[in-house]
């Protein structure tokens, strides 16, 4: 075992015990403190991957901006108005249910796609190259995110004005 | 760095572990000590006062009695407090802000990870401070630290954007995100740092001139307010809030968000120094070119580096004990009503005067 699958395993650890306490935990702060390490794993194995400016940008996108609205969102209605939120447990058959087809559907994939695995360099950097698929062969998926966005961000303001008039 | 590392212990891993704790030995620390010697001694001198004078040569071992008193304090922890989450938040902010500094790059021989998107891992970086900040507010159970850790989340994402956007601007010039291309681009005399319109002579280069110091001013004062300094310190206002967020931290625990605050100075005044002043790069040339000694260079790229970093931390200080604190209105309306339309207007200008 060398260096790299040493340092895999210690992030691939580190994802599947703080989702598991995502989902486990009776208390929301807990869970949504995991959800930080969870992300931080799931970076952590893509930057192990090559992808380095993707996992940057989960960092940054997922650590920094959800986490941080997630928890607003967690005070605001936990500690402050001293409501006693627990998680509990409800519908266990359904999403047993659910999560048994889910996970056949994606175990089935995994085992009958024909994965092709080429001997390539690992490429330095990959932000150059992203730039320039995004900008050419992704442009209109690229350019509808970002009106999409820019919907979203508007809406969100006029949504939050609107009790003043 | 690393290969000389790897050549004199002979286990690429040992020297891994070096390099990655040499910059909190040999750079966080002493400069922390005295960098918190050198605020209080500011401070005193602006007032028109002596500051520590006691201990050691005007007062300099204050910094280590300091340490000592603080090693021998009682760990206290609140009784309603959540210990878990309460002691882990220290750790967390300090931990991120150590992390910015791997791909700081100190000198030409020695940096911890070339990583190329160095800039953009320090922006991704400092949002687990933001967690940590949140996480040390709500475990005390206070409400001035709540409000103080409420307080940071808000200015520290908002003032992110113009940090971003600036930067980004920067990135369109040079091309790269490695902060050792940036810092080796401006190498030779001060006017090729980019704050003179960078190395390349021409009309662009005038022309750039004044958006870059726009560009500058923005970028120092939105990390500023990111690294909590007055005039934007109202997460931990002592007048409204006794401390912030870090209101019920004593002994060490206290001392690791003192000294994440002071690591957090030095590394966005390094920030600012590769992007716009050159980084490590002499303003007027090396010694060691001039006597033909090479392995001179890289020292001296240290002390210009520290120097330059030192230099932004004193600008810091001097703002601190120079201008009132901002009310919150003043700060949000600071980041949204100006510097964030100033940052795009920038970033447009600039980007319509490098396609020239």
């Amino acid at each position: 075992m060398n260096l790299y699958d040493l340092i895999f395993y210690l992030f691939a650890a580190v994802t599947l015990l703080s989702a598991a306490v995502v989902v486990s935990s009776k208390n929301i702060i807990y869970s949504a403190f995991s959800l930080v390490l969870t992300f931080f794993g799931v970076a952590g194995l893509y930057i192990l991957l090559g992808a380095d400016f993707i996992g940057v940008v989960q960092i940054l996108v997922y650590v920094g901006g959800i986490m941080i609205l997630l928890l607003f969102g967690v005070m605001l209605t936990n500690k402050i108005t001293s409501v006693d939120i627990r998680t509990g447990t409800v519908n266990v058959l359904p999403s047993a249910i659910a999560i048994g087809v889910f996970m056949g559907l994606v175990t089935s994939i995994m085992i009958w796609t024909k994965w092709v695995s080429l001997p390539t360099e690992t490429p330095l950097t990959t932000t150059n190259e992203l730039g320039k698929l995004l900008i050419t062969e992704y442009v209109l998926i690229f350019e509808l995110l970002a009106i999409l966005l820019l919907v979203a961000l508007i809406g969100a303001a006029s949504i939050a004005r609107r009790d003043k008039e | 760095m690393y290969e000389f590392l790897t050549n004199l212990i002979g286990n690429e891993v040992l020297a891994w572990i070096i390099i990655a704790a040499l910059p909190l030995f040999v750079v966080i620390l002493p400069y922390a000590l005295v960098a918190i010697w050198l605020e209080r001694k500011v401070s005193a001198h602006m007032q028109d006062r002596l500051g520590p004078m006691i201990t050691g040569w005007h007062g300099w071992l204050q910094s280590f009695a300091d340490v000592l008193k603080l090693l021998q304090k009682e760990d206290l922890v609140p009784a309603e407090a959540d210990k878990k989450l309460f002691n882990i938040a220290p750790a967390l902010v300090f931990t991120a802000s150590y992390a910015a500094f791997a791909v700081i790059p100190f000198s030409s021989g020695f940096i911890g990870s070339g990583a190329e998107i160095g800039i953009f891992f320090i922006l991704a970086v400092s949002s687990f401070a933001v967690a940590g900040i949140l996480m040390g507010g709500w475990a005390s159970n206070n409400k001035y630290s709540l409000i103080g850790a409420m307080r940071a989340v808000a200015q520290i994402i908002s003032y992110e954007i113009p940090t971003a956007l600036v930067v980004l601007s920067m990135v369109m010039i040079t091309g790269t995100l490695s902060l050792e291309k940036i810092s080796a681009m401006q190498t030779g005399y001060f006017w090729n740092w980019f704050i003179f319109g960078g190395p390349e002579w021409g009309l662009t280069k005038f022309l750039l001139i004044p958006f870059m110091l726009v560009g500058f001013l923005i970028l120092y004062m939105s990390t500023l307010a990111e690294v909590n300094r007055t005039p934007f310190d109202i997460p931990e206002a002592e007048s409204e809030l006794v401390g912030g967020y870090h209101t019920e931290y004593s002994g060490m625990k206290f001392a690791m968000f003192f000294l994440a605050e002071y690591a957090n100075m030095f590394a966005v005044s390094a920030i600012v120094s590769i992007i716009f002043f050159g980084g490590y790069q002499s303003p007027v040339g090396y010694l060691g070119d001039l006597f033909g000694v090479s392995w001179l260079i890289p020292f001296e790229q240290l002390f210009w580096f520290v120097a330059k970093g030192l230099f932004f931390v004193f600008v810091q200080m001097w703002l601190r004990w120079t201008l009132p604190r901002l009310r919150v209105d003043q700060l949000m309306n600071l980041c949204w009503k100006y510097l964030i339309p100033y940052s795009i207007a920038n970033l447009i200008i600039i980007g319509l005067i490098s396609l020239i």
